[in-house]
């Protein structure tokens, strides 16, 4: 690999842990099951864009486009899912807030 | 609706415009369009359809939650700025392996005739999420 590439690896890697704190930090910190949502969002693009960036290192774009394009369809049923979930959370218990969602009995 | 939580899904709405702005700078244009077309649009427009419904909260409780978070992770910016510099001086050179396969260019013939069974996968999937949503609300009789 040309040192070009290498240093484009780098700084995409620096780019890519901090988008992935960015979104390990929207799960951790936020009560809110919408930002929960939107911080799994966050982290499925970190896997996308690690894998297009695996994809252009290895001259293998195409491949990782078809990868990306199935990882794209099942992240809208995700999260098509989730919004229906939050939507049926909120109808019930008045709230999103997960504080308030402990009463779960198995 | 709150207006925090919508500004919250443009915030990930242009998260990703650039994504897909960077997807096309890396040689991947038809992931790029996908990404702006589904992720950018379709699922903003879910994430403000369920903020929607939602209502807010008040601004007592919203400051008090303010506070529990800068308590509660006061330590992770120091860690980000510690893990970024860190990355920064360790620039090694690395030697990637390509992998032994033949190049191919065209997307629509690796996905149409070498990942077929992604397709299958792809439509259990939105199937499976159709008949998830279909239960999820389904009135009681």
């Amino acid at each position: 690999m040309s040192p070009d590439l290498s240093q484009i690896f780098w700084y995409f890697s620096i780019f890519i842990i901090a988008v992935g704190i960015c979104g390990l930090y929207c799960i951790l910190a936020t009560f809110n099951l919408i930002r929960a949502i939107i911080g799994v969002e966050i982290l499925i693009k970190v896997a996308t864009l690690l894998i297009i960036l695996g994809g252009y290192l290895t001259n293998q774009s195409a491949l990782a486009q078809s990868l990306v394009i199935t990882l794209i369809v099942v992240e809208v049923a995700i999260m098509v899912v989730a919004g229906g979930l939050i939507l049926c959370v909120f109808k019930n218990y008045k709230t999103i807030d997960t504080r308030k969602l402990m009463n779960l009995k198995g | 609706m709150t207006t925090r939580l919508i500004r919250s899904v443009v915030g990930l709405a242009l998260t990703s415009a650039m994504l897909s702005i960077l997807m096309f700078r890396l040689n991947s244009p038809i992931a790029a369009v996908f990404e702006l077309s589904v992720c950018s649009g379709l699922i903003s427009v879910i994430f403000v359809t369920t903020a929607s419904f939602t209502s807010r909260i008040t601004e007592e409780r919203l400051e008090e939650r303010k506070k529990e978070r800068f308590v509660k992770f006061w330590l992770l910016p120091i860690i980000i700025v510690a893990v970024l510099v860190l990355m920064y001086f360790y620039t090694k050179p690395i030697n990637f392996v390509s992998p032994a396969m033949p190049q191919e260019t065209d997307v629509r013939h690796i996905l149409w005739n070498k990942r077929h069974l992604d397709l299958l996968g792809q439509i259990a999937a939105l199937l499976a999420a159709a008949v998830g949503v279909i239960v999820l609300f389904k009135e009681k009789k």
